[in-house]
């Protein structure tokens, strides 16, 4: 007789789970197991809330958006933790105590329909939760707050009744917004510039490095003029893809003055590893004299350029006729 | 056997088949072959060959991460390796090894003599060799730098104006038809081949994988097929589909790509599935819990993979509702995946469990497997995916489900069918060796990759700064992305040695369930002779029994062909 042949006898009898369990016997499992899904709770909670932000967590810390995902990311790591501990306790109790023995008899068991509804409906009830936990974080992350008062006042104030699903703006639609476009293999931030009804040609732009105010609410405008690119500054909240004629958007509020780094995340080429971006947060006030510097500089270099292409244009010019006397002298030599 | 008292007039069962004529021998018959079992070896080798060249193309990039601000590589040749390594494991590994299983296996597990199209079927496999070469002749020149994924317009002919993209279209179309003819005759085997008494709900359920993977593939290749071939336009003829200067979009090719892309990653999971499903209940010696819930959700996954695919794309340009809807069915498709290792845990659960190598590569499966599911719930959550998309994270969990997934299972299904195959066994022992060292290996490399990704390391990056911890994290998963390969090295040369000299093993080594053990160890090219009633979904079990009834004996089935299968 082979094992299988002892619960086969009858046909009808193979979808029902056999109730041969011994009462004594269920009553310490179930102990066994109200205490293993105990520890696993508390080991799960344990875990992310005493994890390093190095090692289970996202990186956070600059900007309320990026705080909010953190915080969203713990909880679905709760979870996490609490149903890997449970099925991979599952799995290895049962590889330890069900290894083939001696006189060991497989049960026959081919199903249970209480028990597949059962943890359908756990899976569906757990995921529920999650999405209304998503829900209810999702304003934070996706809607800038305003700046806070003794934050930098910019001189632009967008119509917030333009705002497009995905470019919300503040409540009071004030936020510094820059221009960020990404090019093969750097980032152009294009501020407004230090006085209000300055034309388009007076904006400032630099690479690299941003610079921000503190207590400020910055929004981005994010696009790109070559191939696709993605903003990311680890810190300052999720990233968010610089894709070729379209614009998207983001936000980030920093608190205190400090540096933020980040890279381009989405494959733009050969040197994609090395287009570094960076955000520099600093004094409202600081910020106001940085953008007046900053203007200056670009108009004086702008001055210098155009002195520079005049001098060339009219070098050129002279050469061009010296070239067309000389070519005319040829021709009339002899 | 010979002295049996039968004691009734049904016949006892017993292996009828003989060779209507000698094999033919040489590199011609083996060109010119229309058996499936041979296109299935030929499909095993092909693709394990790739599967070669895809892990030495891993190792090359795990050295130059293996320190910060290596120079090991270029950054135009660490671009090409992860190129021709995504594509490779992709569309010349994981893909078409199963269609290989598929071939050998579909037939004899339900017992028919071949597949419906036997020559479309040597067509399949003849295109996918001709995709691999065309792909990998791009080496003699330029070749591909723009991912797996070749987005536009990085991939358009002002970006990458060599021929490496047009390799990679190549390499599309021509494995695209190979597998989608596959899949058609997948599909119709299924549908009109099966022995008789095999209705749907006794179908193997590596079988029903199998079908949603041909509906699946169905499904989804004439999309990727199409989306190339205006990328081929573009880049030659002027067209401007994804080129917003004239009218076109980029984005239109990330949604076109990634409604094929994520079909596509459970074309290469389900047939893996099944794998599982048909090796637990055999080594458990329980029937498998839950077939109808297994088939169900295979199913219901099918469906699901169709309506996902742009949370591949959470950090493009999106209307918070359209973010909202791709979460909530990302979210559905993990309950049905749920329900599979809630049952194949379940199939365990009061059995008496055989350590045996396929066993245990399943239950590593499970284990790991587990670990990519969850992490995918992390990524569904699309605020979390902010930060998470386009990170190592991501690289953790897509390798999570396709080694600690699909690769665990393919090699799981090598050790179980294996014998089978060739006759012989394979050594337990190197197997488990094999095991241990894939499975710290895998875990080595890949787990740390989860941290490397939430410090803020991009993927598809050639170098990185010197900052925090990176340079140890990415030093141990260099060390691992080594220990990995030489389990896997174990198994090559365990399966080569194995065909010389491995145990004889008879027609069923395993005391297995399906019909492919209900015939000698390699099958003759016609199967079988007399094609056994179906009538349950455990036709084996049941004529095991049927003879240890009539014969009094044993489990033993008909004149042994080997010693070692007499005892």
């Amino acid at each position: 007789m082979t094992p299988e042949e002892g619960g086969v006898a009858d046909g009808r009898r193979m979808n029902r789970m056999p109730r041969a369990l011994p009462k004594a016997r269920s009553r310490t499992r179930r102990r066994v197991f109200s205490f293993a899904f105990a520890a696993a709770l508390l080991g799960g909670l344990a875990l992310a809330t005493g994890a390093s932000a190095d090692l289970l967590t996202p990186t956070s810390g600059g900007s309320p958006n990026a705080n909010d995902i953190d915080t969203l990311y713990k909880i679905v790591l709760v979870v996490a933790v609490v149903i890997f501990v449970g099925v991979e306790g599952v799995l290895l109790y049962s590889l330890v105590k069900f290894r083939a023995r001696k006189d060991a008899v497989a049960a026959q068991i081919r199903g249970n329909t209480r028990l597949e509804v059962g943890w359908t409906i756990g899976a569906a009830v757990i995921l529920v939760v999650l999405a209304g936990v998503t829900f209810s974080m999702l304003g934070g992350i996706r809607t800038p707050p305003n700046s806070d008062a003794d934050g930098y006042v910019t001189p632009v104030v967008t119509n917030v009744k333009n705002a497009s699903a995905f470019q919300p703006r503040p409540p009071n639609g004030r936020s510094l917004n820059i221009k960020v476009n990404g090019q093969r293999y750097v980032w152009r931030y294009t501020y407004p510039g230090p006085k209000p009804t300055t034309p388009e040609n007076q904006k400032v732009a630099a690479y690299v490095e941003m610079v921000v105010p503190t207590k400020t609410t910055i929004t981005l405008d994010i696009e790109s003029q070559d191939v696709a690119h993605s903003w990311w500054i680890p810190a300052l909240g999720g990233k968010f893809d610089a894709v070729p004629a379209h614009t998207n958007f983001t936000w980030f509020k920093i608190e205190k003055p400090g540096v933020y780094r980040g890279q381009c995340a989405e494959l733009c080429g050969r040197n994609h590893a090395d287009m570094d971006a960076q955000v520099r947060a600093i004094s409202p006030a600081a910020f106001k004299q940085w953008l007046v510097t900053k203007k200056q500089e670009i108009d004086e270099s702008d001055q210098d350029a155009l002195k520079r292409r005049m001098a060339d244009a009219a070098a050129a010019k002279a050469q061009t006729a010296d070239a067309a006397n000389n070519a005319a002298g040829a021709d009339k030599a002899p | 056997m010979a002295t049996v008292t039968t004691d009734s007039a049904v016949r006892i069962p017993e292996i009828i088949v003989h060779s209507v004529q000698p094999e033919p021998r040489g590199w011609v018959s083996w060109v010119t072959t229309t058996d499936h079992k041979r296109i299935g070896i030929l499909y095993l080798v092909t693709t394990f060959v790739f599967f070669m060249l895809g892990g030495v193309e891993a190792l090359l990039m795990r050295v130059q991460l293996g320190a910060p601000n290596n120079t090991f590589l270029t950054p135009s040749t660490y671009n090409a390796l992860f190129t021709l390594h995504g594509t490779t494991m992709i569309f010349l590994f994981v893909v078409p090894v199963m269609a290989g299983f598929g071939n050998y296996f579909l037939p004899l597990m339900i017992g028919a003599r071949d597949m419906a199209f036997p020559k479309l079927n040597a067509l399949s496999y003849w295109l996918l060799l001709a995709g691999g070469i065309v792909f990998y002749a791009s080496l003699l020149f330029h070749p591909p730098e723009a991912g797996w994924t070749s987005y536009a317009p990085l991939s358009s002919s002002a970006y990458a104006p060599t021929g490496g993209i047009d390799a990679w279209i190549f390499l599309i179309h021509l494995t695209g038809i190979s597998s989608l003819l596959g899949a058609i005759n997948f599909y119709a085997t299924i549908a009109n081949m099966r022995a008789p008494g095999m209705g749907w709900g006794r179908l193997p359920l590596f079988v029903w994988t199998l079908l949603v993977y041909a509906i699946l593939l169905i499904l989804a290749l004439p999309v990727i097929a199409g989306a190339v071939t205006l990328l081929l336009t573009d880049r030659h003829f002027g067209t401007g589909f994804f080129d917003q200067s004239q009218g076109g979009d980029p984005l239109l090719w990330q949604h076109l790509f990634w409604f094929f892309g994520h079909p596509e990653v459970y074309i290469m999971i389900l047939p893996g599935f099944g794998i599982i499903s048909e090796v637990l209940p055999v080594f458990a010696r329980k029937p498998i819990f839950g077939y109808k819930a297994i088939a169900a959700a295979t199913v219901v996954i099918a469906f699901l993979a169709m309506l996902v695919w742009a949370h591949h794309m959470v950090s493009t340009p999106s209307a918070t509702i359209v973010l909202v809807f791709f979460m909530i069915s990302s979210f559905l498709i993990a309950i049905p995946t749920g329900v599979k290792i809630f049952n194949w845990v379940a199939t365990l659960w009061r059995g008496t469990i055989e350590f045996k190598t396929p066993l245990i590569f399943s239950v590593g499966f499970i284990s790991v497997f587990l670990i990519g599911g969850i992490t995918g719930v992390f990524l569904a959550v699309f605020p979390v995916d902010w930060q998470l998309t386009d990170t190592y994270f991501v690289v953790a969990h897509l390798h999570y489900v396709l080694v600690g997934g699909s690769v665990f299972a393919i090699f799981a299904g090598l050790y179980y069918w294996f014998p089978k195959m060739t006759g012989r066994m394979m050594s337990e022992t190197m197997g488990k060796w094999s095991f241990a060292l894939m499975y710290v290996g895998f875990n080595v490399t890949f787990l740390i990759q989860h941290t490397i990704g939430l410090d803020g390391m991009p993927r598809r990056v050639y170098e990185y700064p010197d900052i925090g911890h990176l340079g140890l994290y990415n030093l141990i998963s260099t060390i691992g992305s080594f220990i990995l390969a030489a389990g896997i090295g174990m198994t090559v040369i365990n399966a080569v040695r194995s065909m010389k000299h491995g145990v004889a093993a008879g027609p069923d080594p395993w005391k297995a369930n399906t019909l492919e053990w209900f015939t000698q160890s390699p099958p003759p090219v016609n199967n079988f002779d007399v094609i056994p009633r179906v009538r349950s979904v455990e036709p084996m079990k049941d004529i095991r029994r049927q003879v240890a009834r009539q014969t009094g004996s044993g489990v033993d089935l008909g004149p042994a062909p080997t010693p070692e299968s007499a005892h």
